[in-house]
């Protein structure tokens, strides 16, 4: 397996959709290169960054004076 | 995959029957949705919009807009599916209207190249958030997140943040399944090459 090739299944990799078969290729390659090793690591690493640390929160008081707007409207039929 | 979940032909999503409801004029099952959702609709809506207030108008005209066409939701797609796409519309409204002029759509094939060969290949130290404070690595996520480009920022929130899986994200953005597939991968490719300069492992000597 090249790293062309290791790239193009970097997706389904994180995704754990790959089969068996291609799991054991992609083992191989990354036992031998450090750089698509690191790249898988890191890309891993940002999805789990951005899962777990919100960039946009929407405050409470916020929320609830939204909230009241729209429901205001829906009990008037809109 | 991980994210597609599996739901048994005799289990029903808790949403059918809250939208069932509130079709027949029960608002408190209404308002349950919007309590469920409105965090995730504003988050989607200001990755789109980057702007705070058009986000928070996204919200209230997304639910409204909802609540007024539920007779015409189908369900043969989730009711969150089917209010992001609503939103996700309401969302690029806001953005043409703001730039006015400038061609404003998720589907416009973005021409580069950057990050889809990993260049910045140097691991990252160990839990690199903890190097930084909470506001400062709030700021580094934003900063990173907002200069990718409109169609990758929105793939990667909805499929990797919100958890929706790849046709999910494709029916909400009106975009193939290879089109989401190859956005994606650009994104997360683009994110960790940008977060790379703040997250790498320092060689000695560097700053």
């Amino acid at each position: 397996m090249t790293c062309s090739e290791f790239l193009a299944l970097l997706d389904d990799l994180i995704d754990d959709s790959v089969s068996v078969e291609t799991r054991s290729q992609i083992r191989e390659h990354l036992s031998g290169c450090e750089h698509c090793e690191v790249t898988l690591n890191t890309t891993r690493k940002t999805i789990e960054i951005y899962r777990s640390h919100q960039v946009y929160e929407l405050p409470n008081s916020v929320r609830d004076r939204l909230r009241a707007a729209i429901m205001a409207r829906c009990k008037n039929g809109c | 995959m991980a994210t597609i979940q599996v739901t048994g032909e005799n289990e029903q999503h808790p949403d059918v029957a809250l939208v069932a409801s509130a079709r027949t004029g029960d608002v408190q099952a209404f308002e349950t949705l919007v309590n469920k959702y409105d965090r995730q609709i504003f988050r989607i809506a200001q990755h789109i919009t980057q702007n705070r207030e058009d986000a928070q108008d996204v919200v209230q005209d997304a639910f409204l807009k909802a609540y007024e066409k539920l007779d015409q939701f189908q369900g043969n797609s989730k009711f969150y599916t089917w209010l992001v796409r609503i939103a996700v519309n309401e969302s690029l409204m806001r953005l043409r209207k703001r730039r006015t002029g400038k061609m404003v759509s998720i589907d416009e094939d973005i021409e580069t190249d950057e990050g889809s060969v990993p260049r910045d290949l140097a691991d990252w130290s160990p839990n690199p958030e903890q190097n930084y404070g909470q506001a400062e690595l709030a700021e580094i996520l934003r900063k990173t997140i907002q200069g990718l480009p409109l169609g990758f920022r929105v793939v990667f929130q909805l499929r990797d943040v919100e958890g929706l899986s790849t046709e999910e994200t494709a029916e909400s953005l009106g975009l193939s399944v290879p089109a989401v597939k190859s956005r994606l991968l650009r994104a997360r490719l683009q994110l960790r090459e940008r977060l790379s300069r703040y997250f790498r492992m320092k060689k000695a000597g560097e700053k």
